[in-house]
This record gives structure tokens, C-alpha cells and sequence, in this order.
């Protein structure tokens, strides 16, 4: 050591050598510079969590809502004056009523209901008791009345949505201040709404419906829901399996074990990992140009949407499963070789099943980008307000379906607070779904991971 | 079984398995093995050494043309197996790594158990009828490497969770599970400690009444014990090729002398 010319003159060594327990500079230097790392290494993990906490917080504490209602439970006097004036009780005639007619059964039958409770209450308004129910609730009525025309007449009792603002009272969202400034809702209509839930007529409770409604329109976000979304998501996850995972398999096999190292395939692998790092918006272009105006596919559709995250996806498949494939030992195929196996037998028998952990993980993890996906989709149109379900498969690839991150930013873009939260109950959706397939990779990863 | 009592004269009197006629390998520009000649004998152990990079590793994958995988290599002449030219267009070779048997360096068991390490040869070519004519074949191929009363009450756990002397052995086992007329083994005992080494010469010796052997070996101890014939290669060339005996006690060159008495390598 002393002999090296950067440390310190020989005199002042010896004076320490003795002694182990004092150190000298360089050491308490070196040390210093590790202490100093570690610390830095543990504050970027401090702000990674703290940014994922304050994050999930944030979307749990304003999406959870979202997953509760409040219903109104109300004997609806089916006034045949109003909804069948002929008489006749003929669905075709009926159904010319509209739901405006519907909307006067239901004041009705909310006045009833107030004046048979005995609810009294200060400056209440007809706007006020209007505004207390959804608009959704006359189109279900209309509905059951036009499936069921002998209804009419009678009273039934009908479970209906409360309004945007009802709900949102008793989920925090207005008050009663806020109430004072909101043109559609006042404090006599909280008080009576108050009033209603003491009688147990007006309860909030688990909504299924955020998961199974489609969207709906502005003014009713209490009965917007993912439904569509959720199975437009599902449908071109479907197509990206179908598509993107055999191709890209079958692609990254011939690149890695069969095809021959020339110049061709050099660009064709640099290009693959340009593909990756093209915005994704550019697919989305590329899909209006070449799905929709080129091949004549309808816009909003599935299959196109599919198709767009196929070509997305491709390039992260292909890089993720010859990188599996690069890591199997190539003694496990010499092993394969040696004994007579053809080269197609080696790569199926032994590589493949060895790489398996990995095509699987990236596929998984592809497909999760995929589903996570909202730029392209917004270019071919999947952004479009779709309250009709898609058909079921194969027919539903090519009707109008929203998706999951697309109903998001579509939510976000309303007005009514209702639809902030109802995005923020969608975004826990898509999480909950990101989180299902990352638990799978980790599963099918243990599951057929194998040492050599 | 390592003395000099081995029978010498019978080796004289051995059919010709392989003949290399003026075989040249490029890697690319590169040339690796130059002009080499040899006659490789039927039921013999014949040794290849040389020190590192000397291209006796090259010659012994041109034989099984496992050469083949790698892109950039050239193969040049001939190499003759019972006659016929393992290069000519009309061989397949899948069919000729068949009967030309391999075992690597380092033991190279697939990641499966025992019996399937041993079974896979012997299904790929569909050399059993059934589930017994397997079984049958897997417990000769076990036995014929020595391995058999290690492991026949865990057939079915997997190859990678035996030793290594014992990993080399199934794979041995592998190859000859095929029923190969010639075994290629390239350093097989490299990654081995003194005792697997001498279970797997003691396995070579056996191997040798049933086809021919070809092993290369960095240790020229090992060649002295194992083979009848050796050949000395270096810097690509096939320097000497004679009995072993005289190889070690008279070389007739002195690239040879000086290598085994260590002054090259």
C-alpha cells in the first residue's frame, strides 16, 4: 500500500498502522460516499411510494363513490290519461308516448309520496321535486309499462335513480351551501331528500349498475356506467391475443433461431425496435388511414381498435420473447441438435418450453399496455358516446363500443363533478384489471419457470 | 484397465469409420483447420489434443456437422462415414447427428426428468413400439453409462438435480440411447472432478466395444488412458495422427515433443 503514489506519505502511515480502530481518511471518505448512496437510493424509493400512495388515495378516495348510488323507492301511479290515452293498451300505440309523459307520472308520484309521508318542508318548488329523481328513471318506467301494458292503471312500486345531486349530497359532494349557488338543486330539495331517506324510501347502496350501464348522456351521470366500455376493452383484448401474441411468438422464433444474420435481418430488427418506441398516437393514425379510409372497417368498432393496439403491441411481444428466447442456454440446444432433433423440434421441445416464463411475462405485460391505451383510440373514433351494446362475438367486433381508459378521458372532458368521480371509479376499474394480469404473469411465470 | 496391457494388435485390425479427406473450416475469413487427413478407426477410442484453439474441438463438430448452426463457418473437402460423404446435398443432418452421438463440455441435461432426458432420442426417431420397448431401451442406455443403480428408484425426478459426474453421464446415457455407430465427445470431463472423471473414462473404455469413440481433451493424461489412437492438432493442422503408445513415447515431430512434455500448450 505505501508504496502507491496516491496515498499518504509513508511517516504518517506507520504512525496508524498500528491500529485498527482508528480510520483514516480514505476510508471515512469511501465510507462517506457509500453512506451518501445509500441515502439517495432510499429517498428515490420514499418519493416512488409516496407518489404510487398519494396516487392511489387520491383515485380511491374520489372513484369510490362511483361504486355507491342512491335509489328512491316510489308507488307510481300509472295515470292512463298520461301514458295510454287511446285506451287500447297497445304497446305500438303506447309507444308513441314519450318519456316526457313518463316524467309527469313520476312528479306525480313523488308528490303523492311527500303529501302521504306528511314532509313538509319550507319553499320546496315542482323543479325541486322534478329534480329529486333521475332522468333516467321515466325511460325505465316507459319500458317496464311498454313490456307489461297491463301495468297501466295500477300502482307499482318502482326503484328508481335519484338525481345527480341527490347523490351527491349524501356522498359529500354537495352541501347544502353549495346547494344555495346550484341552479339545479336547492336546500329544500336536500331537506326533502333528507327527509326520504329517514323514512327509509331514499337509501344508497353497492351500484351494479356502474359496471353493467353504458354511458350515459350530460345530464344523468348518475346512470353512467363502464359496461360498454369494459366489453369493448374485452373484445379488442380479444383481438390483440388473437393477432398480436401468435404473430409476434411466431416472428421473434424465426428471427432468433431460423433466419439467417444478414443485412436484411438487421434492419428488420432495428426497425422492430424503432416500432417500440413510436408514440402511440401515430398508430392511431396509421389505423384511420389504413383500417377505416383504406379497408372500409366502421369507425368505433373493436376490430379496428384491436387491430391498432395489435400493431402497438407487436414490437414490445417480439423484443420481450427474443429476449426469453436469447436467454435459454445454447447448450440446451446443442444438447437437442446432438442427439438427431431437427431444428424445429429443438426450438418446440426445449427452447420453448424454457422460454415460456418470459414470452409469457412480456405478452402479459403488452397486453396490459394495450388495455391501458387511450391515444390511438381517440383517432379512429372509439371516443364516440355509445349507450348501445355491442353484439355478442363475432358480430360485436365490428358495432360501436367504447373503451376503458377512452371512457376515462371522455368523462373527464363533462362537466358534472358526478362524471369526475364516475372517471375516477373507472380508472379503479382499469387498475383492478392492470392488477389481475400482472398477478397472472407473476403466476404463470412461477408456474412454469424451470432451472437448468 | 489403464495399463499397457490394452490389446494393441486388435486395433491394427479395425475397420475405417471416418475418413476426413483435406478438410478445410473457415470462421469467416478465418481459417481454422487446415488441410487435415485421418482415418478414424470402428470400435476405437480415438483422442484428439492439441493446445486451445488448435481447431480439434472444429474438426470433432465437423464430423455431426453441428458446425451447421453457426452461420459464418465454411466447411471445405470431405468426411466420409462408412463411405459416404456426410456433406454430400443429399444428407440430412438430423439423420446423420443420429447416428453420430454427441456429448459437450459441459453436462447439458434437459430441463426434464431422468427418464425423459434418456427417452427423447429414442422417441424423436421412433425407435420404440411402446411404453415397455422404451422403458427397455431407457435401462440399457443407463446401464450402458453406469448410471443405472444411481438412479433407477428416481427416474422420474428431474436430470438437472443430479451431480455433475452424474449429469455427464445421463447425458452419455442420451446419446447413446439412440444407439449412435460413433460417439463424438468434446472434453467431456472438463467440468468434472477427479473421480467422475474416472467413472466417465472407465464408461469410455466400455463404450468403445460397442462403436467408435472420438474424444477431445485438453489432458494428455486423459488421452493416454482412454485412447488407442491419438492426433496432435495445432494452429489448425493435423500435426500427428499414430497409435497412442507411440504418440506419447516416440512423436515423429517436434511441434508434438515439445507439447507433451509441456513446452508448448
Amino acid at each position: 500500500m505505501t508504496d502507491l503514489p496516491l496515498s499518504q506519505p509513508g511517516a504518517a502511515r506507520t504512525d496508524k498502522a498500528g491500529s485498527l480502530l482508528a480510520q483514516d481518511a480514505r476510508i471515512k471518505s469511501r465510507n462517506a460516499a457509500e453512506k451518501r448512496f445509500r441515502t439517495y437510493g432510499a429517498t428515490a424509493i420514499g418519493i416512488a411510494v409516496l407518489a404510487l400512495v398519494v396516487l392511489l388515495v387520491t383515485i380511491i378516495g374520489n372513484g369510490a363513490g362511483a361504486f355507491r348510488q342512491s335509489y328512491l323507492t316510489l308507488p307510481v301511479t300509472l295515470d292512463a290519461e298520461l301514458i295510454d290515452p287511446e285506451g287500447n293498451r297497445d304497446p305500438t300505440e303506447m309507444s308513441q308516448i314519450l318519456t316526457l309523459s313518463y316524467g309527469r307520472v313520476l312528479d306525480q308520484a313523488v308528490q303523492d309520496a311527500i303529501s302521504a309521508q306528511n314532509i313538509q318542508i319550507e319553499g320546496l318548488v315542482e323543479d325541486d321535486i322534478r329534480g329529486l329523481i333521475s332522468r333516467e328513471a321515466s325511460s325505465q318506467v316507459r319500458n317496464r309499462v311498454l313490456e307489461d301494458p297491463e301495468l297501466v292503471g295500477q300502482t307499482v312500486e318502482f326503484n328508481v335513480l335519484a338525481g345527480g345531486r341527490i347523490d351527491g349530497y349524501f356522498k359529500n359532494r354537495v352541501t347544502m351551501e353549495s346547494a344555495e349557488r346550484d341552479g339545479n338543486t336547492s336546500p329544500a330539495q336536500l331537506m326533502l331528500a333528507d327527509a326520504l331517506k329517514e323514512r327509509g324510501m331514499l337509501v344508497t347502496r353497492f351500484n351494479w349498475n356502474f359496471l353493467t350501464n353504458p354511458d350515459a348522456s350530460d345530464q344523468r351521470p348518475e346512470a353512467a356506467g363502464v359496461g360498454v366500455a369494459i366489453l369493448g376493452s374485452l373484445y379488442m383484448m380479444l383481438v390483440v391475443l388473437v393477432l398480436a401474441v401468435p404473430i409476434g411468438v411466431a416472428a421473434s422464433i424465426y428471427l432468433e433461431e431460423f433466419a439467417p444474420k444478414n443485412r436484411l435481418t438487421d434492419i428488420i430488427e432495428v426497425n422492430i425496435s424503432n416500432l417500440a418506441a413510436v408514440p402511440s398516437i401515430v398508430f392511431g393514425i396509421l389505423g384511420l388511414a389504413a383500417f377505416i379510409n383504406f379497408a372500409g372497417l366502421p369507425q368505433s368498432a373493436p376490430i379496428v381498435g384491436g387491430l391498432v393496439l395489435t400493431l402497438m403491441t407487436l414490437p414490445t411481444i417480439i423484443i420481450s420473447t427474443r429476449a426469453a428466447l436469447k436467454a435459454v442456454p445454447p447448450s440446451i440446444r446443442d444438447a437437442a441438435l446432438g442427439v438427431g432433433a431437427s431444428k424445429m423440434q429443438s426450438v418446440f421441445h426445449h427452447v420453448l418450453p424454457l422460454a415460456m416464463p418470459g414470452i409469457l411475462t412480456g405478452t402479459i405485460i403488452g397486453l396490459a399496455q394495450a388495455l391501458g391505451e387511450t391515444a390511438p383510440l381517440l383517432l379512429i373514433g372509439m371516443v364516440a358516446f355509445v349507450t348501445e351494446y355491442p353484439d355478442p362475438l363475432p358480430q360485436g367486433l365490428f358495432d360501436p363500443a367504447s373503451a376503458l381508459p377512452v371512457q376515462v378521458y371522455n368523462w373527464t372532458q363533462r362537466s358534472d363533478p358526478a362524471f369526475f368521480e364516475r372517471a375516477s371509479g373507472a380508472i379503479i376499474i382499469l387498475l383492478i384489471f392492470l392488477l389481475c394480469m400482472n398477478l397472472l404473469a407473476i403466476y404463470l411465470r412461477r408456474k412454469f419457470e424451470r432451472r437448468w | 484397465m489403464y495399463d499397457t496391457t490394452r490389446p494393441e494388435t486388435a486395433v491394427s485390425q479395425q475397420d475405417t469409420k471416418i475418413s476426413a479427406r483435406n478438410v478445410q473450416v473457415y470462421y469467416g475469413e478465418k481459417q481454422a483447420i487446415k488441410d487435415v487427413n485421418v482415418e478414424i478407426l470402428d470400435k476405437t477410442v480415438t483422442a484428439f489434443i492439441g493446445p486451445s484453439g488448435c481447431g480439434k474441438s472444429t474438426f470433432l463438430r465437423c464430423i455431426n456437422r453441428m458446425n451447421d448452426t453457426i452461420d459464418i463457418a465454411r466447411i471445405e473437402g470431405e468426411i466420409r462415414l462408412d463411405g459416404e460423404d456426410v456433406y454430400d446435398r443429399r444428407v440430412d443432418p438430423v439423420q446423420l447427428r443420429a447416428k453420430v452421438g454427441m456429448v459437450f463440455q459441459k453436462p447439458n441435461p434437459f430441463p426434464k426428468s431422468i427418464y425423459d432426458n434418456v427417452a427423447y432420442g429414442p422417441r424423436i426417431h421412433g425407435l420404440s413400439r411402446n411404453k415397455a420397448d422404451l422403458d427397455g431401451i431407457v435401462e440399457k442406455a443407463l446401464r450402458g453409462a453406469a448410471l443405472w443403480n444411481e438412479v433407477k428408484d428416481r427416474l422420474h425426478e428431474p436430470g438437472t438435480g443430479l451431480s455433475g459426474g452424474q449429469q455427464q453421464r445421463l447425458c452419455i446415457a442420451r446419446a447413446v440411447a439412440t444407439a449412435p455407430e460413433v460417439l463424438l465427445m468434446d472434453e467431456p470431463c472438463s467440468a468434472l472432478d477427479p473421480i467422475a472423471t474416472s467413472q466417465v473414462e472407465e464408461l469410455i473404455d466400455q463404450l468403445r466395444e460397442q462403436f467408435s469413440v472420438v474424444i477431445v481433451t485438453h489432458s494428455m493424461q486423459q488421452a493416454a488412458r482412454v485412447s488407442q489412437k491419438t492426433a496432435f492438432f495445432h494452429l489448425g493442422n493435423l500435426v500427428e495422427y499414430g497409435d497412442t503408445d507411440d504418440i506419447f513415447t516416440k512423436p515423429q515431430d517436434s511441434r508434438t515433443e515439445a507439447y507433451i512434455s509441456g513446452r508448448i500448450g
